[in-house]
């Protein structure tokens, strides 16, 4: 998975899809995990520093984690390859 | 660089609700780097709030409704040019620009008055009524669409189209049917007000996206903005709206001024389906009223289209900001009843 190429992230957690028009918040973990996936970060290491940041368990991770990702799916933020959504 | 001095003519000084592109058009002449405008304001009602506004027109003069013909057009355009010649005229009303096309000639020939306009035939061919043809002439995506003369035709649109269906009027205003009753309710609304034909349109499913764009009319796009409406009036129109970076909606856009040659501004109003198809579904052959957000972002399409006007060669605009807004207000105008009794008894006023 990839956060498209020209999604613009804000310091303020203000997200903005050029191609659209649409604009997001995210809370200050969201904006984390947005900067770590257009940083290449791989989806084992984002779990692992989330789970040695914060006061949390693996299962709460394991859900709040993936309904995020999918959300940001949803919204079609993700960087499409030959007309398919990257995995 | 010198600004060249100019006198250009503007309509559409109808800055209501539902506004006119001539205020728009204005404050992109007066922010022009080329040129020095003096504005000449074009009217046709003394509640224009264009006329009062400080700083826009400088002189204004009422002109005769469309309805009147061209000659009446062509003697009040003389009077005026007898005052304050006019160099380039804009007209900016889908429903007078037929008159000012006929004209262009002789307003060139006889009045040294330049316009940059459609040609007769790109402006009847892209009406509503004759979307489906224009589409398949330039293979360019319309939604189905029919015209219908009577009340009674929309009983037999369920052989051909299923519901929900756009109900629009030949100029102006539209609705969406869910059921018959709903598209009887439309079609004697708007057709009371804007007469027969009514067109009934296929309604499709997606995003609306706009496209404001001027082309040189040899088939090469001289600037285009795409624009999504984010707060939008119960007529449709946008209150707000922000420009979208979208190279599909820039290549569409492209294709169809390489098809149809299109000469001067125009507003592309599309959708963009789930699928991420595009559909023209209305070619609005002037600026928008939100033309203005076009010189934010970077391109000031009423300044070329006076150089070209002027047959001066435009280099065609390649950038634009992205995700810049723009958010229409109201504003309650004092003004002098003097100058309403200017305008209402001589036909012209100056601030």
């Amino acid at each position: 998975m990839n956060i498209r190429n020209n999604i613009a992230l804000s310091d303020s957690g203000f997200l903005f899809d050029p191609s659209t028009g649409d604009s997001f918040s995210v809370n200050p973990i969201g904006m984390e995990i947005i900067r770590m996936i257009k940083g290449g970060k791989t989806d084992p290491e984002i779990r692992q520093y989330l789970l040695s940041t914060y006061q949390t368990d693996e299962a709460t991770i394991e859900k709040d984690y993936y309904d995020f990702l999918k959300m940001v799916e949803q919204f079609h933020l993700i960087e499409k390859t030959d007309g398919k959504e990257k995995d | 660089m010198e600004k060249k001095k100019i006198n250009v003519a503007i309509s559409g000084l109808n800055n209501v609700d539902s506004p006119g592109p001539g205020i728009p058009v204005i404050r992109a002449l007066r922010e022009s780097k080329l040129y020095d405008v003096t504005i000449i304001g074009l009217s046709y009602d003394s509640y224009e709030p264009g006329l009062y506004m400080e700083g826009m027109t400088d002189i204004t003069y009422q002109i005769p409704f469309p309805s009147a013909g061209q000659e009446a057009l062509l003697n009040r355009l003389s009077y005026i040019q007898q005052h304050y010649p006019i160099q380039v005229l804009i007209p900016n009303f889908d429903a007078e620009l037929f008159n000012f096309i006929k004209l262009a000639d002789r307003l060139k020939k006889e009045m040294g008055i330049h316009t940059f306009l459609p040609t007769v035939e790109q402006f009847e061919e892209r009406h509503k009524a004759n979307l489906p043809e224009w589409g398949r002439k330039y293979n360019i995506a319309v939604p189905r669409s029919q015209m219908i003369h009577s009340v009674y035709e929309i009983a037999n649109l369920h052989h051909s189209y299923t519901y929900p269906l756009v109900i629009k009027g030949k100029y102006y205003e539209a609705g969406i049917a869910y059921n018959h009753d709903q598209a009887v309710g439309h079609f004697n609304k708007i057709s009371a007000k804007w007469g027969l034909p009514i067109i009934v349109q296929e309604f499709l499913k997606g995003t609306e996206v706009n496209v404001t764009a001027i082309g040189d009319g040899k088939g090469n796009m001289i600037g285009a903005v795409p624009m999504r409406k984010q707060v939008i009036t119960d007529k449709g129109k946008a209150w707000a709206g922000i420009t979208l970076e979208d190279s599909t909606l820039l290549d569409f856009a492209a294709h169809l001024f390489k098809e149809t040659h299109w000469k001067g501004p125009c507003e592309l109003e599309m959708i963009r389906t789930a699928e991420g198809k595009l559909y023209i579904i209305e070619l609005n052959p002037r600026f928008p009223a939100w033309v203005y957000l076009a010189v934010g972002a970077g391109q000031n399409h009423p300044e070329a289209i006076v150089s070209m006007a002027l047959g001066e060669t435009v280099t065609p605009f390649t950038t634009y900001e992205s995700g810049k807004m723009f958010i229409r207000y109201s504003w309650d105008l004092i003004c002098d009843l003097k100058s309403f009794e200017v305008i209402s008894t001589r036909g012209e006023l100056k601030l």
